[in-house]
């Protein structure tokens, strides 16, 4: 088999990373927590880093009005089945279409990837800004705009007594990897077209 | 410019002298690094090196302190009540302090031994003795709760007792005070002959360190003072200091104090035991009560046990000896080897060391002088191994070091005695202040000792602390025995009086504590696992609260239809589960203690309000920023009212 096709069949295939590990993870940090509070967010569930994390992250969210983060989201029914086709549409790409197809797949991948994000981000604005106006304690900004509590798309930030990280896990790096593969297959195919 | 380099040059000497006079200042603080301060500074957030266990005595509690820094962490209730953890005050602890005498809210608590395997701490169990009311407590390390009290038939004066034997395989409890047995009514001048000192074996299941009486032991009517296990070659046996070997029942210092020697009897438990499991001993009626904690039902239940098993020592050829020792031996140790046996002589001046080779070569020699009671009594020269002599006045307790060393406390003299085992020389010896009892080496009762430190407990402590009025407090002191030289580093208060003390180092411990009660393990009868599922139920006169707690609320926290004369059992439970956060709950008027409820757990108190009106109930113990927002009201109407229960949180 040409190395093209082989790197875009297993750059597809790596994307199945993500429904063994965590896609990503927001850790929350205080002095009185030494063992800080995280979730782990997988495409289809979120877990606690440590038990009963997420309970006790809504237990302090409470405080400040924002909502409990639900048991499930309508993302976890379409990101599984967005991936799978993904990835049975990669295979069968590799096995049998010409290489400026393998572009075509990794531009989907990036736009849906894109809008994944732009979707994560669209929770977490809701998250830390539709806050409940009975809230135990409201905070201002030093404009007098309502304080809110928004964890980083990416990053670390620090949020009243918490330091929040927001960064990629093992699943989006899997992901990555598979992406950059099938870019990679893109060039090798045009290489190995050029020569023949 | 001659001068000029004539300057410099003798700036640059004087500078020079400077910096190494600085050297020599900074050698000073290098050996001032090893200062006592320092050897018990404990930094900030930083850990102890060892658990220390000591007892309470009379506080009836067990305390738990770090070593070297002498901080106390956490008081155990264990035979007394204690207010601040509603021990003994809520519905599910009651039943713990339960006897064959009634509820007995004290005791006298004094020998904390840790389970052992293969001759080595464990550190999942603590035993402890209460003397006064006859009873053994087993305190489970992974809560650091007591978990099991039993009550033992036929004893007084519970004091030789609750060490385990190498294996955890029993625990021992004997009688100080001999007595009539079974109980009778019969004059007091009869005593000789006629009393009784039972030494009982409590078999501990392996699987939850759980105890049951297998067998007593019906030993003439001495006194049974200390107690310590066999180990190594000596497993199997169990050896116990006698005193009032006269059998004296009024003066007992001078009527008990005129036989030149009295005995350590040695017990082959494991001959007994194999004799009680071939059908030998007669079971006799009795009546204790036996205690236990369910850590899932989080409630504890007492059964009251009718019967118990008596062995006659004499139809057990060769399971027991007395071995001949001087003046009212009270301390009873033995070497981490398992070869030598102390037993101090408290009225003596020496330090009497027995060994159990030569012991051993003396009952197939048949070296007996004479026998008591049909026990045989060996030969005390061909016994003896040798004595520490004039070491000190008044010898109490001897521990051990893992370099063939031996410390013992004498009471008279107020100091520690460091002596060498086998040359019975002495090596050191430092003074305590004062009046020292016990002493402890963490697993200095194990064959594998950690000889960093000696722990000495005093019984007096006059002018080391400031004054508290007439009562003062009692202390610890911990002295480093790396060296040659005991080296004292630390005085600190103790609660209560301390008669011993366990050690074990904290690593062994720390990863096994419990941070928190899982919520869906809960099977209390009583337990409310959710909000929606707090209610209120009415039985009669009877009304049950089902009530939960979190951050920081109760639900519910509004409750109508109470009637005075009602007896209103608050069964609550606390939904956090997170580590360190308890939520406590008390009710105005209740003629009992606060809860302190940790996350997962299910506790209840009894109110019966008196008086008609609105009364509150809030949090007591400071859970979070909203703390003093978590409150309640219970409306109180009149018998004749005809308002129905109702309950709600937030009007919902």
């Amino acid at each position: 088999m040409k190395k093209s096709k082989l790197a875009m069949i297993i750059g597809s295939l790596l994307l199945l990373g993500l429904f063994i590990f965590p896609l990503w993870n927001i850790t929350l940090e205080a002095p009185q927590y030494p063992t800080p509070l995280g979730m782990e967010i997988y495409i289809n569930h979120f877990e606690d880093t440590n038990e009963f994390d997420i309970k006790n992250i809504n237990l302090m969210n409470h405080y400040v009005g924002m909502k409990y983060i639900p048991k499930t989201i309508p993302e976890f029914q379409i990101f599984p089945v967005a991936i799978l086709i993904m990835v049975a549409l990669g295979v069968l790409i590799g096995l049998k279409a010409n290489y400026k197809w393998y572009l075509a797949w990794f531009v989907l991948m990036s736009c849906l990837g894109i809008a994944g994000m732009y979707d994560f981000y669209l929770w977490e604005y809701d998250y830390g800004h539709n806050l409940d106006p009975k809230a135990i304690m409201k905070f201002t900004n030093p404009d007098g705009s309502i304080m809110g509590f928004q964890p980083p798309l990416f990053g670390t930030k620090d949020i009243l007594n918490f330091t929040a990280h927001s960064y990629p896990r093992l699943g989006a790096y899997f992901m990555f990897v598979g992406m950059m593969l099938t870019f990679i297959a893109f060039f090798l195919g045009k290489k190995e077209h050029k020569k023949a | 410019m001659k001068t000029t380099i004539k300057l410099v040059s003798f700036l640059i000497i004087a500078s020079l002298a400077f910096i190494s006079c600085g050297d020599k200042n900074g050698k000073k603080k290098g050996a001032l690094s090893s200062s006592a301060a320092e050897k018990v500074y404990v930094a900030p957030g930083e850990h102890d090196e060892f658990y220390a266990f000591i007892s309470g005595g009379f506080s009836g509690q067990l305390a738990v302190y770090g070593l070297p820094s002498g901080r106390l962490f956490k008081v155990i209730p264990v035979f007394s009540v204690d207010a601040e953890k509603a021990w003994g005050f809520n519905e599910e602890t009651k039943p713990m302090l339960n006897t064959s005498h009634g509820f007995i809210p004290w005791d006298d608590a004094h020998h904390p031994d840790i389970s052992q395997t293969n001759g080595v701490l464990d550190g999942r169990y603590v035993y402890i003795n209460g003397n006064n009311t006859p009873r053994i407590a087993k305190i489970d390390l992974s809560t650091f709760e007591t978990t099991e009290i039993i009550e033992i038939p036929n004893s007084a004066g519970n004091h030789s007792s609750s060490y385990v034997t190498e294996n955890t395989e029993y625990v021992v409890a004997g009688t100080r005070f001999g007595v009539p047995v079974p109980q009778r009514d019969i004059s007091i001048k009869e005593y000789k002959g006629n009393f009784k000192g039972a030494l009982t074996f409590l078999k501990v299941n392996p699987e939850d360190g759980g105890m049951d009486i297998h067998f007593q032991i019906l030993m003439p009517g001495f006194d049974y003072d200390k107690a310590h296990p066999g180990r190594g070659d000596s497993h199997g046996w169990f050896f116990f200091t006698t005193y009032n070997t006269e059998e004296a029942n009024t003066l007992l210092e001078v009527n008990a104090s005129q036989n030149d020697k009295d005995f350590i009897a040695a017990v082959n438990w494991k001959m007994i035991a194999d004799y009680v499991n071939k059908g030998g001993g007669k079971k006799m009626p009795a009546n204790y009560a036996h205690n236990v904690y369910d850590d899932h039902k989080h409630m504890a239940t007492s059964t009251m046990k009718k019967e118990v098993l008596v062995v006659d020592p004499t139809e057990v050829p060769g399971a027991i000896y007395f071995l001949p020792t001087p003046k009212s031996p009270h301390g009873c140790d033995v070497s981490p080897d398992g070869e030598y046996i102390v037993g101090s002589g408290k009225l003596s001046a020496d330090v009497t060391v027995h060994s159990f080779s030569k012991m051993k070569k003396a009952i197939a020699d048949k070296a007996f002088d004479g026998d008591a009671y049909g026990i045989p009594i060996l030969n005390y020269e061909a016994i003896n191994a040798g004595a520490v002599k004039q070491a000190g006045l008044g010898p109490l307790h001897t521990e051990f070091d893992n370099k063939g060393n031996a410390y013992t406390t004498f009471f008279i003299s107020s100091e520690v005695v460091k002596w060498k085992l086998g040359t019975w020389e002495v090596i050191d010896r430092k003074p305590t202040y004062y009046s020292v009892g016990h002493l402890m080496i963490p697993g200095g009762n194990s064959r594998q000792p950690f000889g960093k430190y000696v722990l000495a407990m005093n019984k007096i402590t006059k002018d080391r602390y400031l004054p508290t009025g007439p009562e003062v407090t009692q202390s610890a002191q911990l002295y480093d025995i790396t060296g040659e030289k005991m080296e004292l580093l630390l005085d600190f208060p103790t609660v209560g009086e301390p008669h011993y003390a366990a050690g074990i180092p904290a690593d062994i411990i720390k990863p096994r504590s419990k941070k928190f009660f899982k919520l869906e393990d809960n099977k209390h009868p009583y337990v409310t696992k959710s909000e929606e599922d707090a209610k209120v139920v009415r039985k009669g006169k009877e009304v049950h609260v089902y009530m939960t707690m979190i951050r920081s609320h109760f639900a519910p926290d509004n409750i109508e239809g109470v009637k005075v004369g009602d007896k209103v059992y608050f069964h609550i439970t606390n939904l956090e589960q997170d580590y360190d956060v308890p939520h406590g709950v008390s009710m105005i008027g209740a003629n009992t203690s606060e809860l302190l409820i940790m996350p997962g757990q299910t506790e209840t108190f009894v109110w019966e309000p008196k008086q008609v009106g609105v009364w509150p109930f809030y949090c007591t113990d400071f859970c979070s920023a909203l703390h003093q927002e978590m409150q309640g009201y219970v409306r109180v109407s009149p018998r004749s009212s005809n308002i129905k229960l109702s309950w709600s949180l937030d009007d919902e």
